[in-house]
């Protein structure tokens, strides 16, 4: 493997409340995030997946243990911005994103905070909108966009600091069924393409079901880490964390329970037809 | 007699400027007493205005909106009837909350309605247990609620009002699946209690498909398809044209079917696809 674009090393988190002592948030993760890779992070609200993201690029910092971001200590302020250069967020609400009134300004914000020659950031801004598919949007308003193409303007703002890995905090929450495929299949092609490591913070399970990698966070624990294929094989214990698998898995857990050899490994409807079409047909 | 109706419905924003849109065209819906109705549709497609009308917050720009068959706009005082028997709970409604106490909170709509404190301190409680929020909760503020608790007693201010009609706006956006699960029960819940109509306004197609009876389409502002989910599921390329598409399950059987496999019952949840092949085995002898 090679060197982790993320790493933590027994991160501790709790908030700090007026009367002192607040619950544990993060307890003593260890998680490693190979650079290139897409990994998608479950676990029901409160599970401590947000605030996980959160430290990925600086925005918290550890009560405990360390964050390596490329190597740097989020906790040395002197490289807040190098990291911050490593590592972009898209938060889930697109309004509270946009901070231009057109979106090349917009896309252009983050190169601009950075001292970007601003020669370089047309040719950043041309491209980061290109990326998402937003070319013909350069002079629109961000406000009169749908939601969909409002979260592609916040990632191409991103993709303008030309960063490593995006993390992404339930980005399509608030979308609608064509919204959240625009983002889902942005984000894809980037972690394909252009080889940009993606950390998904989701509750969608068939959204979890496109990552390499799922991690499934449970009070501040790493509850299950691996493959979503492995990940959603286990029905009842995703359950009993309070969280679903995708329908295909959910159908061939019926199936299995009345004593039919089926797998549990289908995460699309196509796999999932296919192991049911020789049980159906003899073929 | 529907409880409630649209009669060629029209609604224009900013009629007469630059920004003129038609939001609604000239909609017919109707809503009987007791009954489950999901609205569906992609963003900007007249959902959301169609709800606002349906309890008097939009008032058409032609057409009628009928509550028991008298115009929710005859008279002032009538317009604020229906708006206490027409619940409309908006869509991340827990950034509505603004009282001191989520006792408080709760208890704005009945106390707006004029009843007394014994009723208002009965409907106060009773919707607070109804969507699972702990008693030692109500003299909590709102704000140190997580976000599920916060919804819930967003709903319950809702509820509390005792709506002969409760419209929800993506009532689970950004939940997860167990706080989902849990606001659907509470409707299901709230739907058979008290003999209710609901109308869920929602983006899966998973969530209609088991909660529903009833589906209407939105689409620019008109409704191409209404019905039940499994006649609406038939449209399958019109839906997936509108960016919509069909419940995972209904995917699954049209590929099957594609694939040879003689199975014609429709399908759309997980539970009817366990019926469905068990059937099926069973018919070939296979079990």
């Amino acid at each position: 493997m090679s060197d982790p674009i993320i790493k933590t090393e027994q991160l501790t988190f709790r908030y700090t409340t007026e009367e002192g002592v607040a619950p544990v948030v993060l307890d003593g993760l260890n998680i490693a995030i190979e650079a290139g890779s897409f990994v998608a992070v479950l676990g029901h609200n409160g599970s401590g997946k947000s605030t996980l993201a959160k430290h990925m690029n600086a925005i918290l910092l550890p009560s405990g243990g360390k964050v390596y971001v490329a190597g740097m200590d989020t906790a040395d302020e002197d490289l807040l911005l190098d990291i911050r250069r490593q590592v972009g967020m898209v938060f889930q609400n697109p309004d509270n994103q946009i901070v231009a009134s057109v979106v090349e300004d917009d896309v252009a914000f983050g190169p601009e905070n950075l001292g970007v020659p601003s020669a370089e950031i047309r040719r950043r801004v041309d491209e980061a909108l290109a990326q998402v598919g937003m070319t013909a949007y350069t002079r629109h308003a961000p406000h009169l966009l749908s939601g969909g193409q409002k979260q592609r303007i916040a990632i191409a703002g991103v993709l303008a600091i030309e960063p490593r890995c995006i993390v992404l905090d339930e980005p399509t929450a608030m979308l609608d069924p064509v919204g959240r495929r625009e983002v889902l299949d942005t984000v894809r092609r980037l972690n394909r393409e252009k080889g940009i490591t993606v950390v998904l913070i989701t509750h969608h399970m068939d959204e979890a079901a496109q990552a390499d990698r799922v991690i499934v966070m449970n009070d501040g624990h790493v509850a299950s880490d691996g493959k979503p294929a492995d990940i959603f094989c286990d029905v009842e214990g995703l359950r009993s964390l309070g969280l679903e698998v995708p329908e295909p898995v959910a159908l061939m857990h019926e199936l299995r329970q009345t004593g039919l050899d089926l797998p549990l490994s289908v995460l699309t409807v196509e796999e999932c037809a296919a192991a049911l079409y020789p049980i159906l047909t003899n073929h | 007699m529907p409880i409630l109706e649209t009669r060629k419905l029209t609604h224009i924003y900013s009629q007469g400027t630059p920004f003129e849109h038609l939001a609604l065209d000239q909609v017919d819906l109707s809503v009987e007493q007791g009954e489950y109705l999901a609205i569906i549709g992609r963003t900007g497609s007249g959902k959301s205005t169609m709800i606002q009308h349906l309890n008097g917050l939009l008032k058409p720009t032609s057409g009628e909106v009928l509550f028991e068959g008298e115009d929710l706009w005859s008279t002032k005082e009538r317009t604020r009837q229906v708006r206490f028997q027409v619940g409309l709970v908006f869509q991340y409604p827990e950034y509505q909350l603004f009282e001191e106490t989520v006792y408080k909170d709760i208890s704005f709509g009945p106390k707006n309605m004029g009843l007394d404190e014994d009723e208002i301190d009965r409907r106060v409680r009773r919707s607070a247990q109804f969507v699972g929020l702990d008693a030692e909760l109500l003299d909590k503020s709102p704000f140190e609620l997580s976000g599920g608790q916060k919804r819930r007693v967003a709903i319950a201010g809702v509820i509390a009002m005792e709506p002969k009609v409760l419209i929800l706006d993506e009532p689970t956006a950004g939940l997860d699946p167990a706080g989902s699960a849990q606001i659907l029960e509470n409707i299901r819940t709230y739907h058979k209690e008290q003999n209710a109509s609901i109308i869920l306004v929602s983006h899966s197609m998973d969530e209609v498909a088991r909660e529903a009876q009833r589906l209407v389409v939105f689409r620019d502002g008109t409704t191409p398809f209404s019905g039940a989910p499994a006649e609406v599921f038939t449209h399958g390329e019109e839906l997936e044209a509108m960016g919509l598409g069909v419940p995972a399950m209904t995917r699954l059987f049209t590929r099957l079917r594609a694939m040879g496999v003689d199975i014609s019952t429709p399908v759309y949840t997980v539970p009817q696809a366990r019926e469905a092949i068990l059937a099926a085995l069973r018919e070939k002898g296979a079990m």
